[in-house]
């Protein structure tokens, strides 16, 4: 390649990640990265082709958003609808929901460590493309994949056992559930928690092993401070179905505590830029370009207080340490931050799980409608989400605004591409392996960019190389 | 995503047939198989470029999911023009500020006015309806297409729409 060419670099897709995307590097004459930009490559509509529409359609519709957490969306969903109609579901149905909402974080975790990311850490970065992936695990360290495996089916199980499905439960209506849990399911699902616990704490061993052998790595990687968004309970507690959401600055200092999600507004804007049909949020007192801030499990635990169980907060303390209590800003602890969530939720599901009113039939309040807008929310794996539905007097939609939690880690995702080039792409040495570690930064956020463009399909792959008048000087196909 | 709801039966699976294409497995170009598992719709100038070329290559595809089969939710968007469809998101969308841009960079794929089935723009050997299809229905068929036998849909227990 010329030296003093200018050169643009797509690596696309992603592999390995949900959805679809492109990275293009912009490279100076002397061939150093200058600017990274992150293509989101997918848009379906959601905004306009529910209008019309009743309002009570949204929790089937929604979660068909995303395969991964459609649970977060019927909820973020059911919930506005709850407010349009004034009520509040059971104490039952909330219980059903936490367990479906945990099962939903626990196999997309599983599935963001196990399936895509292990392989990164135990078989390395740099090893054959061919093998690096779940089944190249199977091979290697069969002991690990058949629990990653499983710790993902015990997720799916806990909404199959009680709606009869893994994907696009349909179990949860405005109101509550329209589904009770029954004795048989509640055991065989109380079966499965040693189990899990187990798999969690190996999952704990590898990325700690993986922290301490590749420290500078780790702790280089994508650092940059931002803001936070996460939801807490009334004292600060880490929460994924209900609560109220605080923000914090780079430094810990809370910025905005126990927010009503209806308020989402007040605080959070989004601006759509030319290059990707994902746009891009920000906190609105700062405005678009101070203003970024993040979301999903490093978020949730950097704003938390407290965890709410022993073992979580045992290593939640571990975490906080790393940084004398002030935010953890290194991306890679994003693998960090999900297996301790994993292993909160295994333990708030023992919990609910023997509970005695889970069993209840008591499972549905009913409703009519009362108001003409609803806005929920819910921490979906990847972050906090938000539903906002505007509808006529005969119930109709009006207006949807949908914020997805993929998006709001957005601007950050598209600035760690640009710090992890930075470091590791140099012009002329396009090397398989450093591409990876360009594309593991976005697969830090699992992010699920079908849902975040409410998008759904499969990803072309294509380097091409430009020069400084836009001429493609070079095509490298990866893919399609 | 469904496909791996099939749990550990998926390491059954690698035993008959290499993965060579997923989004669980770093690919590289897309290979000529045996067998090819598409799913979603086809929506885009880059959808209908990677389906012929998947044709070309697969020696059976399988049109896998609702939206691949019948475009489901992805295709509630054709009774509006595309226009409104991408204002509703990008301009009035009212979260959005008031200096944003409507995305339109040449990396992004170009959107096709209506959203169409597989079989609309491909011949499809083979469909497992569902949204998303359940997992002893996608097993069983992968289980018969892997042993030379034509799955028979109507023995599988589990097979629906939605």
């Amino acid at each position: 390649m010329d030296k003093t060419e200018r050169r643009t670099i797509y690596i696309s897709p992603v592999t390995r990640i949900e959805g679809h995307a492109k990275i293009s590097i912009q490279l100076d004459e002397n061939g150093n990265v200058e600017d990274a930009l992150f293509h989101v490559n997918e848009f379906r509509g959601f905004e306009k082709f529910c209008e019309g529409r009743m309002y009570t359609e949204m929790p089937t519709i929604t979660p068909r958003i995303c395969g991964i957490c459609p649970t977060s969306h019927t909820l973020a969903s059911v919930k506005a609808c709850e407010m349009i109609q004034g009520i509040q579901p059971t104490y039952t149905a909330n219980l059903l929901r936490r367990l479906m909402h945990i099962g939903q974080n626990l196999s997309s975790h599983a599935l963001s460590f196990f399936h895509l990311s292990s392989p990164d850490f135990l078989l390395g970065y740099d090893s054959d493309p061919v093998k690096r992936n779940i089944l190249g695990i199977a091979e290697k360290y069969p002991d690990i994949a058949v629990r990653g495996i499983r710790l993902r089916k015990f997720g799916q199980e806990l909404s199959e056992r009680i709606t009869g499905k893994k994907i696009h439960i349909m179990g949860i209506v405005p109101g509550g559930m329209a589904y009770p849990l029954t004795e048989e399911n509640r055991l065989a699902l109380l079966q499965w928690i040693p189990e899990a616990i187990e798999t969690v704490q190996k999952g704990l061993d590898i990325i700690k092993t993986f922290h301490q052998q590749n420290d500078a790595m780790v702790n280089s990687f994508a650092t940059s401070p931002t803001l936070y968004l996460g939801t807490v309970g009334p004292n600060g507690e880490h929460e994924l179905y209900d609560g109220k959401l605080r923000f914090i600055d780079a430094d810990g200092t809370i910025l905005q505590d126990q927010v009503d999600p209806a308020r989402y507004l007040d605080f959070i804007a989004e601006r759509s830029v030319s290059w990707s049909y994902l746009k891009y949020p920000y906190y609105k007192p700062f405005g678009f370009d101070k203003g970024f801030y993040r979301v999903g499990p490093l978020a949730r635990l950097n704003v938390a207080t407290k965890m709410k169980t022993p073992l979580a907060q045992e290593e939640f303390e571990n975490f906080k340490a790393m940084n004398d209590g002030k935010p953890v800003h290194g991306t890679f602890y994003f693998h960090y931050t999900r297996l301790i969530e994993a292993l909160s939720d295994i333990e708030i599901a023992e919990k609910i799980l023997n509970d005695p009113e889970v069993t209840s039939t008591h499972i549905q309040h009913h409703g009519r409608w009362n108001y003409t807008e609803g806005i929920g929310s819910s921490e979906a794996p990847r972050g906090t989400l938000f539903h906002h539905y505007k509808t006529d007097e005969t119930g109709k939609l009006t207006n949807v605004n949908l914020l997805i939690a993929t998006g709001q880690n957005n601007p950050s995702m598209n600035r760690s591409v640009l710090e992890v080039a930075k470091q590791y792409v140099k012009g002329n040495q396009i090397e398989e392996g450093m591409l990876n570690r360009v594309e593991s930064t976005i697969r830090c956020y699992d992010p699920c960019l079908s849902c975040s463009t409410h998008a759904i399909g499969k990803m072309p792959m294509v380097i091409e190389v430009f020069d400084a008048g836009g001429n493609k000087i070079k095509s490298v196909e990866r893919s399609f | 995503m469904s496909l791996l709801d099939i749990d550990e039966r998926i390491l059954d699976v690698a035993k008959l047939a290499d993965i060579v294409k997923s989004p669980i497995v770093d690919g590289k170009e897309f290979p000529e198989c045996d067998i090819a598992l598409v799913e979603g719709s086809v929506t885009s100038d880059e959808h209908l470029h990677e389906i012929k070329l998947i044709r070309k290559k697969a020696k059976t595809l399988i049109a896998f999911g609702d939206c691949a089969v019948m475009t489901n939710v992805t295709g509630m968007r054709n009774y509006f023009p595309l226009k409104e469809v991408f204002d509703a998101a990008y301009v009035n969308a009212v979260s959005n500020d008031t200096e944003g841009q409507v995305p339109n960079d040449p990396a992004l794929l170009k959107l096709n006015d209506k959203v169409v089935p597989l079989q609309e723009v491909v011949t499809v050997d083979f469909v497992i309806p569902g949204c998303p299809p359940n997992a002893d229905t996608i097993f069983y068929v992968l289980f018969e297409f892997l042993n030379d036998r034509l799955p028979n849909l109507s023995e599988a227990k589990k097979l629906k729409y939605g």
